[in-house]
C-alpha cells in the first residue's frame, strides 16, 4: 500500500510526468538514431541547455513570487558586452566580471523597487528592463560583436572547459539548481516567496515583509541572468549584444512545464530544470533526425501547451 | 386593485438552511418599502429573489396580480424591476450617458449615433435635476451622483418597481441628501420603491411603509408613521440568546492593552480602550463603521495618524506589524479567502505561515518540527483533516477558519485580534470557537472580537465596544448589554 502511495503521490507530481516524457523521448530518438546517445551529443545538449537553464532558475523563483521577469536574455546580453568591452578597454577579466555582476544588482534592485516599493506590475516593468537593457547592450557595442582575442585560460575554462569530460558550464548551472532548488524546498526565507505568490495579502497580514522579499527575488533573479551572460562570454569567446534574445519565453516555458503557473504560489526548481532538460532534448533530437531547425519553435510551443493542458485537465478532475 | 409587486410566502433554502422562511409583503404604486433586520436576517436574499438573482424554493411573486417566475435578472428587468446594488456596477472609464445605455446603445448605419445617446441620457437625467454632464467620465463624477447613474439607468430601462440596496452605504450627508430629494422625486411620478438601510433616520424621512424580518422570517409590515425607530430595533433584534455560549470571565485581572486616542484622518477618530487580563472584549458597530481598520491601524498593518498603543504599559511602534506580532498582538483578519488562506498551500504550511522562525534552525524550516508543530494545533483545536500535506482547500470552511487561528496562536499572542471569527462557518465549528475564546481569556490571553453578528457579541464579550461611523459610541457591559442597545449606540443614539 506504502508503494502504491508513493507511486500516486509522485504522479501527481508534475516533475514525474516531465522525467516520464524526457525518458520516452530519449528512447524514442535513440532507436531512430543511436548517434543520439553518444557522449559527445549528450555533453553538446548540456552545454546548450546551461545559459538558459540558469535563467530558468530565474524565472522558477519569480513565478512562484507570483511576478515575472521579461529582462532575462537581455540582462545576460549587457552583463555579457560590459564583461566583454571592459576587458578589452584593457581591464583585468575578473574585474570586469564583477562589475557586471554589480551592474546585475543594480539591475535587480530597480526592478524589485519598483515592483515592490511602488506597486507597479512586473509585466510592465521587466518589459521596460528587458529594452533597456538590450538597448544599452547595444549602445555599448554599437551594435557589432566584440570579439575577445586571448583571453586567460582561467576565463575560458568557466564556460568552455570542462571537468572530467563535463562542461563547467553546465556542472555551474547544475550546482545552482541543485542549491537553489533546495533552498526553496527548505529555507525559511525562501518560504516567503511561496507564501507572497499564493496570496500576497494575507502574506502581509502574515507579517512577511513583502517588499523586500520581492526586491531580492528580482536581484536574485538579475544576478542568474548576468552569470548566464558572463559564462556565455566564456564560452563563446565574443560579447554579443543580441545574446539571449527570447532567452524569457524558453526560461517561462521550461518554468511553466516544470509546474510553476502564471498566478504564483506553486513552482520547483527542479521541475524548471527538467523542463529545459526536455526542451533541448527535443530540439536536439529534432536537428539528429534532420528535421528543419525551423520546427524546433514549432514543436516547443506544442510541448508548452501540450503539458499545461494536460495538468490542467489531471486538476479539474481531481476537484 | 392588484398590488404593483405581491411576495407571498417565499422560502428559501440554501442546502438544509432555510435563509428565508414564508415571507411576504406587498408594494403598491407610489410606496417606499424599507425592509428592516440584522445582518443575516435574509433581506438580501430577499431582494435578490424579487431581482430575479436566485429563485424561491416555495412561494411565489405577482406582477400587477399577475404571477411571475424570473430565472435571471434580465426578466426581472424586463418586468419592470430595476435593482441599484450595494456595489456599484459602473464602467468607470466609459461616460455618464454609455453607462446608463450599457447593451441598448443608439447605432445609425452600425456605428454608435452619439447625438441620440446623448440627447437620450439628458432626457432620463432631465428629472434628476443632477450638475453633471451626459459626457463625463463616470469615474470622474462623485460616488453619490454614481449612484443616481445606476438609478438612471434602472429608470431608463422603464423599470417601474425599485430596489435600492444600502445605496446611502458610501455617501455623505450632503449627498444622502441628495439622494433623499430624489427618491420623494421617484415617488411622486408613481415609482414603487424598496428600500433597504441600516440607517433608520432615512427610513422615516422617505418611507411610508417598513417591515422587519429576523432570522430569515416575517415579523411584521407596519406604517412609518405608527411607530418609532425603536419598535422597529426591538423587532429587529427582539429575542433571547440561547445558552450555546460559554460562561463569561468570572473576574478580570489586570491591564494587558490600552489604546489611546487613536487616529487615523478618514477612518476613524480619537479611539481609546483598554483591555484586562481574562476579558473577551467585543466590537460591534455596522458594516463600514471602521472597525477593522482600528483594529488593523492599531496592529501597525495600517498608518495611523495620532494615538498611542501600550502593552503592558510598554509603548508598541507604529508601521511594523512583524514588530507587533513578535511583541505580542496578533490580528486574525475578516475575509478568510482574501486575507487569510494559503489556498495552493498544504494545511502545515497555513499554520506556520506566520512564525516561521519558530520551526526553523539554521535558516532552514525544520520539517519535523514544522510537522509536530503544526499537529499540536490540530489536536488542540479539534481540527478535522487527513494529513497536513493536504492543501487547505480540501477543508471545509470552519476547519479552515479553524487552522487560521491556529496560525494566529502559534507566535504565542498575548493579545489575539479576531475579525469576524465566525462569519460563513457551521455552528458546531462556531461554538467550538466560542468555547477556544473563553478558554484563551482564561489562559490569561486578552481577546478582541469584531463581529457584526449581534448575539455573537453579546453571547461571547464581556464588555462590548460599539463603534459608529469611526468614532467609539460607548462601551456596554452587564445588563446594558443587550441588541437593542448595541444598534441604538450603532446607529448614532443613546443606549437606553
Amino acid at each position: 500500500m506504502e508503494i502504491k502511495d508513493l507511486g500516486r503521490s509522485l504522479l501527481r507530481k508534475r516533475g514525474t510526468t516531465v522525467f516520464l516524457i524526457i525518458i520516452a523521448s530519449v528512447v524514442f530518438v535513440s532507436i531512430l538514431e543511436p548517434i543520439f546517445l553518444r557522449w559527445s551529443n549528450i555533453r553538446s545538449i548540456m552545454i546548450g541547455m546551461s545559459s538558459d537553464g540558469l535563467m530558468t532558475i530565474a524565472m522558477t523563483l519569480v513565478l512562484v513570487l507570483g511576478g515575472i521577469d521579461l529582462s532575462v536574455g537581455s540582462v545576460a546580453a549587457l552583463s555579457c558586452v560590459i564583461t566583454g568591452g571592459l576587458y578589452l578597454s584593457g581591464m583585468d577579466i575578473w574585474l570586469a566580471v564583477l562589475i557586471a555582476l554589480a551592474v546585475g544588482v543594480l539591475v535587480g534592485l530597480f526592478d524589485g523597487i519598483m515592483i515592490g516599493k511602488l506597486g507597479l506590475p512586473p509585466f510592465i516593468v521587466t518589459l521596460g528592463m528587458m529594452s533597456l537593457a538590450r538597448g544599452g547592450a547595444y549602445i555599448f557595442t554599437q551594435g557589432s560583436p566584440l570579439s575577445l582575442s586571448g583571453a586567460p585560460e582561467s576565463f575560458r575554462f568557466i564556460g568552455a572547459g570542462y571537468i572530467a569530460d563535463v562542461p563547467v558550464f553546465f556542472l555551474i548551472f547544475i550546482v545552482l539548481a541543485a542549491i537553489f532548488d533546495f533552498l526553496m524546498k527548505h529555507a525559511t526565507v525562501f518560504r516567503s516567496i511561496f507564501y507572497i505568490g499564493s496570496n500576497e495579502k494575507a502574506a502581509k497580514l502574515s507579517g512577511i515583509n513583502v517588499s523586500k522579499v520581492k526586491i531580492w527575488v528580482y536581484i536574485v533573479s538579475a544576478l542568474l541572468a548576468t552569470l548566464a551572460g558572463i559564462l556565455s562570454l566564456s564560452r563563446f569567446n565574443v560579447a554579443t549584444p543580441s545574446l539571449g534574445s527570447g532567452a524569457e519565453t524558453r526560461a517561462i516555458s521550461a518554468a511553466v512545464i516544470g509546474g510553476a503557473t502564471m498566478t504564483g504560489g506553486v513552482g520547483s526548481v527542479l521541475g524548471g530544470v527538467l523542463g529545459v532538460i526536455l526542451l533541448n532534448i527535443v530540439n536536439s533530437a529534432l536537428i539528429m533526425l534532420n528535421v528543419s531547425v525551423y520546427w524546433q519553435d514549432f514543436v516547443s510551443g506544442f510541448i508548452l501547451i501540450l503539458a499545461v493542458t494536460i495538468d490542467f485537465l489531471s486538476h479539474r478532475k481531481k476537484s | 386593485m392588484a398590488h404593483v409587486l405581491e411576495v407571498r410566502n417565499i422560502t428559501k433554502k440554501f442546502g438544509a438552511f432555510a435563509a428565508l422562511t414564508d415571507v411576504s409583503l406587498s408594494l403598491d404604486r407610489g410606496d417606499a418599502h424599507a425592509l428592516c433586520g440584522e445582518n443575516g436576517a435574509g433581506k438580501s436574499t430577499l431582494m435578490n429573489i424579487i431581482g430575479g438573482v436566485f429563485s424561491a424554493t416555495e412561494g411565489e411573486i405577482l406582477i400587477d396580480g399577475a404571477p411571475v417566475a424570473f430565472h435571471n435578472p434580465r426578466q426581472a428587468q424586463e418586468a419592470g424591476i430595476g435593482f441599484v446594488h450595494q456595489e456599484l456596477s459602473l464602467c468607470q472609464h466609459l461616460s455618464v450617458a454609455e453607462n446608463i445605455f450599457i447593451g441598448r446603445l443608439p447605432k445609425k448605419n452600425g456605428i454608435i449615433d452619439k447625438e441620440k445617446l446623448r440627447e437620450d441620457a439628458l432626457n432620463v437625467l432631465s428629472s434628476f435635476n443632477v450638475d453633471f454632464d451626459p459626457d463625463d467620465l463616470v469615474g470622474n463624477i462623485n460616488i453619490s451622483e454614481q449612484q443616481i447613474v445606476e438609478i438612471a439607468r434602472a429608470v431608463s430601462l422603464d423599470c417601474r418597481i425599485l430596489i435600492l440596496d444600502e445605496p446611502t452605504s458610501s455617501l455623505t450627508e450632503k449627498e444622502t441628501e441628495n439622494l433623499m430629494r430624489i427618491i420623494r422625486e421617484l415617488k411622486s411620478h408613481g415609482m414603487s420603491i424598496l428600500y433597504i438601510s441600516h440607517r433608520l433616520s432615512e427610513i422615516f424621512e422617505v418611507c411610508n411603509k417598513a417591515t422587519v424580518l429576523k432570522d430569515g422570517h416575517y415579523i411584521w409590515t407596519k406604517d412609518v408613521a405608527d411607530i418609532s425607530s425603536d419598535d422597529i430595533i426591538t423587532a429587529m433584534v427582539g429575542r433571547s440568546i440561547s445558552s450555546i455560549y460559554p460562561p463569561k470571565a468570572e473576574s478580570v485581572g489586570e491591564e494587558i492593552l490600552s489604546v489611546g486616542h487613536l487616529s487615523r484622518n478618514g477612518y476613524f477618530h480619537d479611539i481609546s480602550f483598554n483591555l484586562r487580563k481574562g476579558e473577551i472584549l467585543g466590537i460591534a458597530g455596522l458594516v463600514g463603521a471602521g472597525r477593522s481598520e482600528i483594529m488593523r491601524s492599531l496592529c501597525g498593518i495600517d498608518p495611523c495618524d495620532e494615538g498611542s498603543v501600550r502593552l503592558f504599559g510598554k509603548e508598541l511602534g507604529k508601521n511594523d506589524y512583524r514588530k507587533t506580532i513578535d511583541e505580542g498582538i496578533c490580528y486574525l483578519p475578516e475575509d478568510r479567502k482574501l486575507l487569510g488562506l494559503f489556498v495552493e498551500m498544504s494545511i502545515e504550511n497555513n499554520i506556520i505561515a506566520a512564525d516561521t522562525k519558530a520551526v526553523s534552525g539554521n535558516g532552514m524550516i525544520l520539517k519535523k518540527k514544522a510537522g509536530s508543530f503544526a499537529a499540536r494545533f490540530v489536536k488542540e483545536l479539534n481540527v478535522k483533516i487527513g494529513t497536513l500535506e493536504d492543501p487547505i482547500s480540501s477543508l471545509s470552511g470552519g476547519n479552515q477558519q479553524k487552522c487560521l487561528i491556529a496560525k494566529w496562536l502559534a507566535p504565542e499572542p498575548k493579545v489575539l485580534i479576531l475579525d469576524e471569527p465566525t462569519r460563513g462557518i457551521d455552528v458546531g465549528s462556531k461554538v467550538e470557537i466560542h468555547r477556544l475564546l473563553r478558554k484563551l481569556a482564561d489562559r490569561g490571553v486578552g481577546i478582541i472580537m469584531v463581529s457584526s453578528e449581534l448575539p455573537e457579541v453579546i453571547g461571547v464579550s464581556d464588555r462590548v465596544a460599539v463603534i459608529c461611523e469611526g468614532s467609539l459610541a460607548g462601551f456596554l457591559s452587564g445588563d446594558s448589554l443587550t441588541e437593542e442597545n448595541i444598534m441604538r449606540l450603532a446607529s448614532g443614539k443613546e443606549a437606553v
